[in-house]
């Protein structure tokens, strides 16, 4: 540290001049009247007291000891699994509750006895240190400043300017290489990824929760039904990608509620599908109130119409969820007729 | 629009004298005294605001094909009759007797066909797979009810209710029928065995049993009440203890 | 009297302590550094522990960090789950989900450091806030500890980032749906986003890559950086000497309290274990963060009630409370929805951070300050500093509007337009109320120094009429009332120079000014009492 310079030893190291305002306070009433006598602490008179302060000490630290031990002896002897009900918590860990309160007793107690030491043992007379300018003297400044000039010129770097040019343009290229190192990060570039989805022409809708092929006659009004493109499994090493933007629900309307007319197109017998991917900040959003007919999103109420083109009617969300054309298939089952005519989910510059 | 009814059941009196009698079919004598009791008792405490014959009114929707599993839902779990008016109807103490409830069900069930009341051995947790019922929790129900089913808010003031200590059979009904803005989920939908598997999840981390390792679960609403837990109690304690730490001792004699 | 230490007059050796310092003296020189230390003055205010608060919970966050790392597998390989905790068995997952539920209860105290590790990162991050707010409700900020503010409000955000990427590593259904809302944010940064977010995911949003990326940005990137600015945040608090409060013989040339050895060195090393036990005692009471409920991430799963941890909480706000303002522009999107928020996410800190240099700017102040102020006679700053917080618990219940709304019966759609609607009208209005209050507190400190305190005792003078009798303070309340000093307004310069030629003020003089004004204008302040209204007053008759 650089106080060091200005001799600290010489400054009084006790209270100083405790009375020096008393003179001054004739005059003027509100001048500080320094710092007041010291008072003593019952410690620090009564030896009795203090020998009581020393052994809740020692008692403290004992505690502290016995619940170590204790933390100790149940890290060996509680097995992981056990459970204990305990009120009012419920059932809890019987490891975690132990050998949490194990080791808060026995840090606590170490911690309580330390501070009612320095509170009542220690002395607790004020000391006051002076303090210096932060900033340097002008001398040390001037001939700082005056070394810097010296070396600057013995460097010549104020003088050679090819050398101050060739070197800044040095310095500037050489973090490029790291930065370029960084471009190894994705493996891909963004391409059309975020506009593609698995649904493609004739991809069959499977029910998510039996995997089996949907049938228009499986879904009811007031239902709520969630499918992926057939041919897509959980085991795949892509399920993760894929998924996060195949996503779509299934609900039924009444023909006559639908008010979209491209909507209606889409539709297959009444059965509307849509993204579940929330446009705005990418959350599944499928919170769907059969009454109404909004879906909103969980994360950020971002609320959509599926009776009319899913268009916002609440939240931060930027636009429509994109829905998905489906028909019937042959063998009565429900089959997508194309992918997404928009991307999925959140908005990106590309988007367009 | 929501609609929802009014438990009118003093002046109900007065339908009961005006209720058509609808021809119910059927199967045996009792079957036909349960319905007569279930009309009688429709008459007195639902038509006011579902329609002397249950084809709905502005105040209160069609009951016809909703089928019994939906009555036994909404009446053994005090939704209906409906108190007033509100957001939704919540939950509260049922007012009929469970014979009642069957009563009511049965004149239902006679309007048209809708979802049974399911049997015990269809949700109860024996053969079911918690885990999977766990992951069709998260798919189909999580997003109202939160990851355990604590509940969570819809629009306006609307809200998917904690579903701690409702009764299996109420949870397997409520996926079947869809009650006011609960989605459906029949069967051709979410099979049978999905249902059971997430009655039994729900009854193995959302019940009076279920285990809490870490300690208070601070409601199971995560971030938010946790951080409020760490502000209060947290640095409330921690800032308690600084007073402390940093407050004079006492001394020996004050002036 | 019973901490003696074990020199014995007349050794002939000197005891082992002293002949190892010794030897470390030789070497490292440790005697001139340890002279002006060791009994080194630090003030006692439970206020001036809030940093060492921050300190211990950094130590305790690194120390089970460190523990966690032993069992923790950085990876999204997936795996199926086979281990302890029914509900999950059969489940998909990764690796690093995996990893964390086995920690959870396979580990023999595994939970019990897990929830000690987030536990302790949520109060560090309560601490730093509630430290910063003492700092500048107090204008510790001031010349010359502005570098060290800005150390602390590095710590701030780099406790932020460092919290935000660990919620993240579990990969569960919670963090998941963050890390989704994080690279939406980062879609939706105008020209490079798209590119952006797959340099961070290695290509499509989840991929398989960004846990054990996070990872080393978690444990070693900016705990490094956290700990380099810490180091330096503790040699500055060491240099410029402690602040402390205005006192009787507390000048802002001296700093008075404990000495570092050894009532401080206890005092310090006690609280440490102190705030290490409050916290494993939460930890054996309350759960954090059940990834074991949430279950693994999944794109196409997620739960009502999805918050990120509370220090993320205003950013989450404004995601919100933001309309969905989109914009095409020449085929390109420009999504304001989410940019908004994401400036916000920056904006907000920045503006607490940059305040101590616009004071410095309005004031003109050159001068070293040592001495707090108390909030109230500093009015304007103290009414900018509620204000900014106003601003914050806005968008922090906007990030809460659903479980505000469940749980207190209100729509959250209600509660978002409150946010949207407060985010403007709320702070103004804390502004204009919180300068009353201080310029109320003003004018009662006043009254006390000119009248007395209020004794409560009322007596009745011989003509009939009751009074209330008001004690004179003592010598030491009058310095601490009026220590303060009143900064006058800046002037505007002459318009006419002495040469006679009229000189223009440039409009960035003339806002200073206006600034200036408003900081210290006759509506800014209440004059404090001078000696010759107490003298007058006390000479007279009393109090009346």
């Amino acid at each position: 540290m650089s106080s060091q310079e200005h001799s600290e030893a010489a400054l009084p190291s006790g209270r100083g001049d405790a009375h020096e305002g008393t003179v001054a306070a004739r005059s003027d009433p509100f001048a500080d009247p320094g710092l007041p006598p010291h008072e003593p602490r019952v410690q620090d008179i009564d030896e009795r007291a203090a020998k009581r302060s020393e052994r809740v000490v020692a008692f403290l630290f004992t505690l502290s000891m016995l619940a170590t031990v204790a933390f100790i002896v149940a890290y060996v002897a509680i097995p992981v699994d056990r459970s204990v009900y305990l009120f009012p918590i419920g059932r809890v860990s019987a490891t975690n509750i132990t050998l949490g309160t194990t080791l808060g007793v026995a840090l606590f107690c170490l911690g309580a006895a330390a501070i009612h030491w320095a509170r009542t043992l220690m002395s607790d007379v004020e000391l006051v240190d002076q303090r210096h300018p932060v900033e340097s003297t002008p001398e040390i400044r001037s001939k700082v400043l005056a070394d810097f000039k010296e070396g600057a010129a013995e460097s010549g770097l104020g003088r050679r300017t090819l050398i101050r040019k060739t070197m800044l343009g040095a310095l500037t290229l050489i973090p490029l290489s790291g930065l370029v190192l960084l471009g190894g990060l994705s493996k891909a570039a963004p391409g059309t990824k975020l506009r593609r989805t698995a649904w493609a022409r004739g991809k069959t809708l499977i029910n998510q929760n039996t995997l089996q092929p949907l049938r228009p006659e499986d879904i009811e009004v007031g239902s709520l039904t969630f499918a992926m493109p057939k041919g897509m499994k959980e085991e795949d090493h892509d399920f993760q990608n894929q998924i996060a933007k195949a996503a779509v629900m299934l609900v039924r309307l009444r023909p006559e509620d639908i008010k979209d007319k491209k909507e209606l197109d889409w539709s297959a017998d009444g059965i509307v599908a849509y993204s579940r991917i929330c446009t705005h900040v990418g959350c599944p959003i499928t919170l769907y109130e059969q009454q109404t007919h909004h879906v909103l999103c969980p994360c950020h109420q971002s609320t959509f119409d599926l009776s009319d083109g899913a268009r916002v009617v609440f939240g931060p969300a930027g636009h429509a969820l994109p829905q998905l054309r489906i028909g019937i298939n042959k063998d009565g089952h429900l089959e997508a007729l194309g992918d997404f005519a928009a991307p999925v989910g959140p908005s990106f510059w590309e988007r367009g | 629009m929501v609609v929802l009814l009014f438990a009118l059941a003093v002046t109900g009196g007065l339908y009961a004298a005006l209720a058509p009698a609808d021809s119910a079919r059927a199967d045996g004598p009792a079957q036909s005294l349960a319905i007569e009791e279930g009309r009688k008792l429709y008459a007195v405490g639902c038509a006011s605001c579902h329609g002397t014959g249950a084809q709905g009114t502005s105040d209160g929707p069609s009951l016809v094909g909703t089928g019994p599993a939906a009555v036994d839902f909404q009446v053994a779990t005090g939704r209906m009759p409906l108190q007033q008016h509100g957001a939704q109807a919540p939950r509260k103490k049922a007012v009929y007797s469970r014979a009642q409830i069957d009563q009511l069900a049965a004149y239902v069930a006679s309007l048209g066909a809708g979802p049974a009341v399911p049997a015990p051995g269809q949700y109860s947790p024996e053969g079911a797979d918690v885990a999977k019922g766990g992951e069709l929790f998260r798919l189909n129900c999580s997003q109202c009810h939160n990851f355990t089913g604590k509940g969570g808010a819809l629009s306006d003031g609307k809200f998917a209710p904690n579903l701690h200590g409702v009764d299996p059979r109420h949870i397997y009904e409520a996926m079947q029928t869809g009650p006011q803005n609960m989605p459906s989920f029949p069967d051709t939908v979410l099979s049978p065995k999905n249902k059971k598997d997430i009655v039994a999840y729900l009854g193995t981390v959302n019940s009076s049993t279920s285990e809490n390792p870490g300690g208070f679960g601070l409601g199971g609403f995560g971030p938010v009440s946790e951080g409020l837990f760490a502000w209060i109690f947290g640095l409330g304690a921690l800032i308690a203890v600084a007073v402390w730490v940093a407050a004079r001792t006492a001394k020996a004699k004050r002036s | 009297m019973s901490t003696t230490t074990t020199t014995q007059p007349g050794a002939r050796r000197a005891p082992a302590g002293e002949r190892v310092a010794d030897w470390a003296d030789g070497r490292l020189g440790i005697y001139s550094l340890a002279k002006a230390n060791m009994r080194k003055i630090f003030p006692d205010h439970w206020s001036f522990m809030l940093g060492e608060v921050c300190m211990y919970s950094f130590i305790i966050i690194i120390l089970t960090g460190i523990y966690l790392t032993l069992f923790f597998h950085p990876s999204m390989n997936e795996v199926v789950y086979h281990g302890s905790f029914v509900p999950l068995q059969g489940v998909r997952m990764s690796e690093a989900f995996k990893s964390t539920v086995d920690i959870s209860f396979d580990v023999r105290g595994g939970l019990l450091i897990r929830q000690i590790h987030h536990w302790a990162a949520l109060i560090f991050l309560a601490g730093m806030f509630v430290h910063m707010m003492r700092v500048f409700f107090t204008g510790a900020f001031r010349k010359p500890r502005e570098i060290n503010w800005m150390f602390g409000f590095l710590l701030f955000v780099c406790g932020m980032l460092t919290g935000f990427t660990g919620y993240s590593l579990p990969d569960d259904l919670l963090s998941g749906t963050g890390v989704r809302i994080a690279d939406s944010m980062i879609l939706a940064v105008p020209l490079v986003g798209t590119y952006l977010s797959f340099y961070v995911f290695g290509g499509e949003f989840p991929g398989t890559d960004f846990v054990s990326r996070f990872f080393p940005v978690h444990i070693l990137l900016l705990p490094g950086i956290m700990l380099a600015l810490m180091v330096g945040h503790l040699i500055l608090v060491f240099h410029h000497k402690h602040t402390q409060f205005a006192g009787p013989g507390r000048t802002n040339k001296n700093v008075v309290g404990m000495p570092f050895m050894p009532v401080y060195m206890a005092k310090a090393g006690g609280f440490f274990f102190l705030v290490f036990g409050a916290i494993a005692a939460i930890s054996a009471i309350a759960t954090i963060n059940p990834v074991w409920d949430a279950g693994p991430y999944r794109p196409d799963h997620v739960s009502n009630g999805s918050q990120p941890d509370w220090y993320m909480g205003y950013t989450e706000g404004a995601v919100r409370a933001m309309p969905g303002w989109e914009w095409n522009v020449l085929g390109h999107t420009i999504n304001f929805g989410v940019l908004v928020p994401v400036v916000l996410l920056v904006a907000v800190p920045a503006v607490l951070a940059m305040y101590p240099f616009v004071e410095a700017w309005i004031t003109g102040d050159q001068r070293e300050h040592h001495i707090l102020d108390r909030p109230r006679n500093a009015p304007t700053r103290t009414a900018f500093g509620v204000a900014w917080l106003s601003w914050y618990g806005v968008l922090l219940l906007a990030g809460g509007n659903d479980l505000l709304g469940l749980l207190f019966h209100l729509s959250a759609n209600g509660v978002t337009w409150f946010a949207r609607i407060g985010f403007f009208v709320i702070p103004p209005l804390a502004f204009v109320v919180t300068r009353r209050i201080c310029l109320g507190l003003q004018r009662r400190d006043r009254d006390k120094v000119l009248h007395g305190r209020e004794s409560g005792i009322i007596k009745r003078l011989p003509h009939g009429e009751f009074v209330e009798v008001h004690e004179p303070l003592t010598q030491e309340q009058l310095h601490v009332l009026t220590a303060h000093e009143q900064a006058r307004p800046i002037a505007l310069e002459a318009a006419v120079d002495e040469n006679g030629v009229e000189r223009k003020l440039t409009r960035k003089e003339k806002l200073r000014a206006r600034l200036s004004q408003g900081y210290f204008g006759e509506h800014s302040q209440i004059a404090k009492p001078t000696a010759e209204e107490y003298l007058e007053i006390t000479s007279g008759h009393g109090h009346h």
